[in-house]
């Protein structure tokens, strides 16, 4: 039998994948892991050769028990995690085996730390998506956020021969995630509905992550953001990364269970490189905003792109270079 | 290279958007579509400014002719009051080849449009446990809960778009007796509940915080995942209440 014991979820761990897309015309959320770049740099160390299901925990307080044999990685926030009471690294692919228990401890810095493992965690899918969405009480397992003793059994995801080899992301590819984050923004949809003044605080001010912040989004704390008219719109789309300000002013950076549509002013969105960096923004974390061009945007999610293919071959490959002993 | 333009709402471009523009207050449809752009993975087609059923019709063409499936590079697509939202990956489909495929899938304004065409008719017990906003909003317009209910169930409504959880409708066609602003605390909705709120009707799919009046309760299940179709409705249906007793509602559920 391949699969793991839950002894302790923390307080809160879900079995998420790269998303649920084609559903939003019926007012289904995108789901999925909400930091997409640790997520796939996850299952990319696991050997996995698309992106398997994997647990996001979210403020570390994660023990589970390996009932089978595994290669698994740690991505996302950085946490003091073991095996078997060794320390463990992240950003690593290690192997686990029967009956060694695997703990992580809260993030020193992140919010969201990914355990992916090899062949993927096998829950049904539902939409075409293994992720849960906890508000619809689908996908995942059950549904519901993992409690103690849930027993996920790993899947046959098609993966790489990675016997014997270890294998880990290059240091300038981790993600750093400090205390303070600056979010690059492309303006819009709505940034006609902000004053000029509202504009001016939108991008010269810091703002605080409130404790209101979870897998729908992140509620900042700053200088109220003034707009030009009513807070209220014909109801639109809403999607993950959008930064939306309700009639208090203080901003919200979506996530990816946000409702498919709202009717509050969206005034920009983060670029798709910098979601990594929102996900991870923890209470108490300090966030500014930076205007992007689309081209500089898609430049960097052209390279970024670039290197997680590269790095791929390099794993393919198995090269001396990705070997250490 | 496509003729549409990317809107970024800036006040020299922006038409009224609000009524301190002293411009009309409703635009309606626009000459040519706006493009917003929704970060560098996104974008929203807009096409008015009210909500309105030919707006509405020319956003749900341009959805059906892009769900075809023959446009790789659009992941996801989400139809609105005004507005399709397009998710786009930029690695396979750049925004300047986007524009041009939306472009050619553009329907005049004139043109033929989709219809609101299937009928989806929906049982309602009003008021009670069912609907527990029913006296507060008859006491807000002076009137009885009897005309509440009669006064909600008597219009054809159109499902404008779905959104917020799991198949929820965006109901347009609510009597203007029934105007109602939000509630100022939300409350909590079980699955099935019509709410209304402003211009609109809507049904609570699953038990969720509402900030909607709850006026009655339908027994049939709005999603059902088991169901070989798990959403009751779909943007562009039409939806007709009828008025049933509690033993009724009973007996639904039974079934």
């Amino acid at each position: 039998m391949r699969a793991i014991k839950i002894i302790e979820p923390g307080p809160l761990a879900t079995v998420q994948d790269r998303g649920r897309f084609g559903f939003r015309d019926k007012g289904v959320p995108v789901c999925g892991a909400v930091d997409q770049q640790a997520y796939r740099l996850g299952n990319l160390l696991a050997g996995n050769l698309f992106d398997a299901a994997s647990i996001e925990i979210t403020l570390g307080g994660f023990v589970a028990q390996f009932l089978g044999e595994a290669y698994f990685a740690l991505t996302g926030a950085q946490t003091e995690a073991r095996l078997n009471g060794r320390p463990l690294s992240t950003w690593k692919r290690h192997f686990g085996r029967i009956g060694e228990v695997i703990e992580t401890g809260p993030p020193v810095s992140g919010l969201r730390t990914y355990l992916a493992v090899d062949g993927g965690i096998d829950v049904s899918p539902v939409m075409g998506s293994r992720s849960t969405f906890l508000r619809g009480g689908l996908g995942g397992l059950e549904g519901r956020a993992l409690r103690k003793k849930d027993l996920l059994f790993f899947g046959d995801a098609p993966r790489e021969d990675v016997t014997g080899k270890i294998f880990e992301i290059p240091a300038e590819l981790v993600p750093a995630y400090g205390a303070s984050a600056v979010l690059r923004v492309i303006p819009g949809p709505q940034i006609g509905r902000i004053s000029p003044r509202g504009i001016d605080t939108f991008f010269s001010s810091e703002f605080v992550v409130s404790n209101r912040t979870d897998r729908m989004g992140s509620i900042l704390c700053g200088p109220a953001i003034a707009l030009a008219c009513g807070a209220d719109i014909i109801s639109g789309s809403a999607f993950p990364g959008a930064v939306q300000i309700p009639g208090n002013g203080q901003p919200v950076v979506l996530g990816n269970d946000c409702q498919t549509t709202g009717g509050y002013v969206l005034a920009a969105s983060v670029i798709d490189v910098d979601l990594s960096f929102a996900a991870q923004l923890f209470p108490g974390a300090t966030v500014r905003f930076a205007e992007a061009s689309l081209d500089e945007a898609r430049l960097a999610f052209l390279k970024n792109e670039y290197r997680l293919k590269t790095l791929r071959e390099k794993l393919k490959a198995g090269g001396r270079k990705c070997e250490w002993t | 290279m496509a003729k549409l333009k990317i809107y970024f709402g800036g006040p020299a471009e922006r038409a009224p958007l609000c009524s301190s523009d002293k411009a009309p207050e409703k635009w309606g449809v626009y000459p040519q579509p706006r493009v917003f752009l929704c970060g560098d993975t996104g974008v929203s087609v807009e096409f008015g400014d009210e909500i309105d059923p030919e707006i509405n019709r020319l956003v749900r063409r341009l959805y059906k002719r892009l769900s075809t499936g023959a446009f790789s590079g659009i992941i996801d697509m989400g139809p609105a009051y005004c507005s399709l939202f397009i998710r786009y990956d930029p690695g396979v489909c750049s925004l300047e080849r986007l524009l041009c495929i939306i472009e050619e899938n553009l329907e005049t304004a004139g043109g033929a449009g989709e219809g609101f065409e299937r009928i989806v008719e929906v049982p309602v017990c009003y008021g009670g446990e069912f609907g527990p906003d029913i006296g507060e909003v008859a006491n807000f317009h002076g009137i009885d809960e009897g005309e509440v209910a009669a006064f909600h169930a008597a219009p054809l409504y159109q499902v404008y778009m779905i959104g917020f959880i799991l198949g929820f409708p965006y109901l347009g066609g609510l009597d203007s007796r029934l105007y109602t602003p939000r509630k100022k605390e939300p409350g909590n909705a079980p699955a099935g509940s019509i709410g209304i709120a402003d211009r609109q009707s809507g049904i609570y799919p699953v038990a969720s915080p509402a900030g909607w009046w709850i006026v009655g309760m339908t027994p049939l299940k709005v999603f059902d995942l088991l169901r070989e179709k798990p959403f009751l409705f779909e943007a562009g249906d039409t939806v007709r209440f009828r008025q049933i007793t509690r033993e009724e509602f009973e007996s639904y559920k039974n079934h």
